[in-house]
């Protein structure tokens, strides 16, 4: 199959490559980029841990046509520390032991970072639904949703 | 974070130092790699020129395999090779077979049958994961279909189909003979004839499926140097890796595993479900290869916690005293064996539950059925069996018209009481932890409750006692066939048919420290070095026993040795499958 050109923002930075035209963004960017941030669970939309953010909006890269990406910003976890100062969000996983395999975490984190972008001051609920694409199997997400609810009282988690 | 608390006034002689990571958070330190997404999972990690693996796999749940037709997959675009059973080196294995335990049982890829719905027969190898998967549907097999059993009792009738042929029986050979794990203690009938109130209840478990975030799989990749780096998601790397090198048949030093970082397991990463093909494929074609099962495999073949069948016969008095319990158990194993053999006996040394019952029955069998091998899944053969157990103690209180919490305190082991498995119950705590969660939940308890302790009462009079042992006719302790004969004999009171002192595997010392010792073995019977009082001296007792049992008797000649003396293997934490754990 002719493999097509493509181009986009990835954490901040031009990246080019070719794909097949069914390719979905999580192949290209794990596979043909070496991204590892996003993760293979389902392949068909179930459990999130493909979760990346495309011009700012959640997105579950197992279903998005990596040619519907040509010209987007595209954040994964990979990008999301600001070089060794860690996002109010990782410092609040971390403080609150938000993870134990640590598999569904870089979803998590996007999931809760296009939250707080939105939301600086969710509710419980509000929460509660932003994750609620995301499967956990490991914690029980209490320690995730105490996790997002203290970032968002953080300083500086207004930072998308 | 919540804070934790050390009751030393329960625990004081456990340990005498002062601990000083409880109730504090400490950080993890795997957790900044989680967080940044730097964890490399088995996955994380890119070769050039990998080729995708994938098993073209049973659609019967049980049929013979009269041909197999791979010529058109082999044409079909991408594909760089095809294997089939006669390509695995050592196509039949048994998982434990690694501590010498059971007969291999089961193929990598199935030859002349198939014994479970999705059991792999064909496997791919191709450029892309897509073209891997157009292939499989181009391999033709073509099935006889046989009778298939699906229930645990039904399997062991005479005239059910053979699941496996390794085990004709479709159970489980303990010491290459027996079809279930066996524990006697005392005299259950007549406990049960002495009972005020017999009740008998059936338990049914459904199988579990782990569903781990992330899926069962691997990557194998040649090195230079004639070894092969695998990548895995094994939660026993050494086990995955010791199971990949027999299979494939190589030195286990060419064999360089990574692994550690496993996206959710709970048992269901035991099985080394794909290392063994990934590397194979990597030996044939010198290429990487990534085998990973998708989500669909993960949740239908991705092996399960085994379903069990339990039923509990209890003999209780009006005044809530148990005085016979007798378990008899199924554990569906699925087609082959996998890990179920361990968990009936994990089961056996659990039953009867956390109770002082002077008489005591139980027979665990492992069925084999035409269903998806079951496997590891969190305390297995022990979390069933618990359900089925505090089900029934509810039921036994309300039976008793007794306060459910009231009626475990009665009955709870306390320290010295002597287990049906010979052995002195120590550091016992159910008592203490009934009367914290009672208290917890303003559950009000009566002044007896309240006051009983785990120090007070245990090992008085037969609670420290081996009571006397049934006999069938054959001398035997009871096969099911002959249950109903008339007795002959009795094992003496004070003995047991396996004995009961073995070197412990880890010797805690004082300071916390375990000190590793050797792997035991069985050894003839011979008196513990003496532990503190209360407890068990073997023979002869300290005391008369205050039981209607048949008083105790001259000491018995040592039993022989039950099971040959097994080489040193490392796998320390399966040692009890020898029945040789700590005490
Ligand atoms: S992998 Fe995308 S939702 Fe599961
Ligand atoms: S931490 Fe394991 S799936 Fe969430």
């Amino acid at each position: 199959m002719a493999k097509l050109p493509l181009q986009f923002r990835l954490n901040g930075s031009d990246r080019a490559t070719f794909v097949d035209p069914a390719s979905n963004l999580l192949d290209t960017l794990r596979r043909g980029l070496g991204d590892f941030g996003p993760k293979y669970g389902c392949g068909q939309g179930t459990c999130g841990v493909c979760t990346v953010l495309v011009d700012g909006e959640p997105q579950l890269a197992c279903l998005t046509l990596a040619v519907s990406c040509e010209g987007r910003q595209i954040e994964t976890t990979s990008g999301m520390a600001d070089g060794p100062n860690l996002h109010p969000l990782q410092d609040a996983f971390m403080d609150h032991f938000a993870a134990q395999c640590g598999f569904c975490t870089p979803g998590m984190l996007t999931a809760a970072r296009a939250l707080l972008a939105k939301n600086p001051q969710p509710s419980r609920e509000e929460v509660v639904e932003a994750i609620s694409g995301n499967i956990c199997r490991c914690t029980g997400y209490e320690p995730i949703i105490a996790a997002i609810l203290a970032a968002a009282n953080a300083p500086g988690a207004r930072r998308a | 974070m919540a804070t934790m608390e050390m009751r030393k006034d329960l625990f004081a002689d456990e340990r005498d130092d002062n601990l000083n990571v409880i109730g504090k958070g400490v950080q993890r330190q795997d957790m900044p790699g989680h967080v940044t997404a730097r964890t490399r999972f088995f996955d994380d990690h890119a070769f050039d020129g990998m080729l995708h693996l994938k098993v073209v796999r049973s659609p019967h749940h049980h049929a013979r395999i009269r041909a197999i037709d791979t010529s058109a997959a082999e044409r079909a675009p991408g594909v760089k090779r095809v294997l089939r059973g006669a390509d695995v080196p050592v196509n039949k294995n048994t998982l434990l077979s690694l501590i010498n335990f059971g007969k291999d049982d089961e193929p990598s890829l199935a030859v002349s049958k198939v014994s479970y719905k999705g059991e792999p027969v064909v496997a791919i190898l191709a450029d892309s994961e897509a073209q891997a998967l157009a292939a499989c549907k181009l391999v033709r097999i073509d099935y006889d279909p046989l009778p298939a059993v699906f229930d645990v009792e039904e399997t062991l009738k005479p005239g059910a189909p053979v699941v496996n042929e390794t085990y004709p029986g479709n159970y489980f050979e303990y010491h290459e003979r027996f079809d279930h794990q066996k524990l006697r203690f005392g005299d259950v009938e007549r406990g049960f004839a002495g009972a005020d109130i017999v009740m008998e209840h059936r338990y049914q478990m459904s199988p579990i499926e782990h569903a781990p975030t992330e899926t069962n799989g691997s990557i194998a990749a040649p090195e230079q140097n004639g070894r092969y780096l695998v990548h895995s998601c094994a939660q026993g790397l050494f086990f995955a890796l010791g199971t990949t090198a027999k299979i494939v048949d190589v030195e286990s030093n060419q064999l360089h595993f990574i692994g550690g970082t496993v996206g959710g397991g709970f048992g269901g990463k035991v099985d080394s479900l794909t290392e063994p093909l990934a590397v194979l494929g990597a030996m044939l074609t010198g290429r990487p290869v990534r085998f990973v099962l998708d989500r669909e495999e993960e949740m239908l073949y991705g092996s399960p916690r085994g379903a069990e069948r339990i039923y509990i016969k209890d003999g209780l008095m009006r005044d809530g005293r148990i005085v016979a319990r007798h378990i008899r158990s199924y554990f569906d194993a699925g087609a082959y064996t996998r890990l179920s053999s361990y968990a009936a006996i994990k089961c056996t040394a659990h039953v009867p539950g956390p109770y002082w019952i002077p008489n005591v029955a139980s027979d665990i069998y492992v069925s084999y059925t035409n269903r998806c091998p079951s496997t590891a899944m969190r305390g297995f053969g022990v979390t069933a069996v618990d359900f089925a157990l505090e089900v029934q103690m509810d039921r036994l209180a309300e039976a008793a018209n007794m306060d459910p919490m009231e009626l475990r305190i009665l009955n709870a082991y306390r320290d010295g009481d002597m287990k049906p498995h010979r052995r002195a119950a120590k550091n016992t705590a159910l008592v203490e932890c009934v009367q914290v969660a009672a208290e917890k939940a303003n559950w009000p308890l009566s002044e007896q409750a309240k006051r009983a302790s785990s120090l007070i009462g245990g090992g008085a009079g037969e609670r420290s006692q081996i009571p006397a042992t049934q006999l069938d006719a054959r001398g035997q302790i009871g096969r099911p066939d002959s249950r109903n004969g008339p007795v002959t004999q009795v094992l003496p009171a004070g003995t047991s048919r396996i004995a009961p002192s073995k070197q412990p595997v880890m010797e805690g010392a004082r300071d916390g420290r375990a000190t590793p010792t050797q792997v035991p073995r069985y050894e003839p019977q011979r008196p513990a070095a003496p532990p503190p009082p209360p407890a068990y001296q073997p023979a002869p007792p300290p005391y008369q026993p205050a039981s209607s049992y048949s008083p105790p008797p001259a000491p018995p000649a040592p039993p022989p040795p039950v099971a040959p003396a097994q080489p040193q293997h490392g796998a320390v934490r399966f040692s009890s499958v020898f029945g040789t754990r700590r005490r």
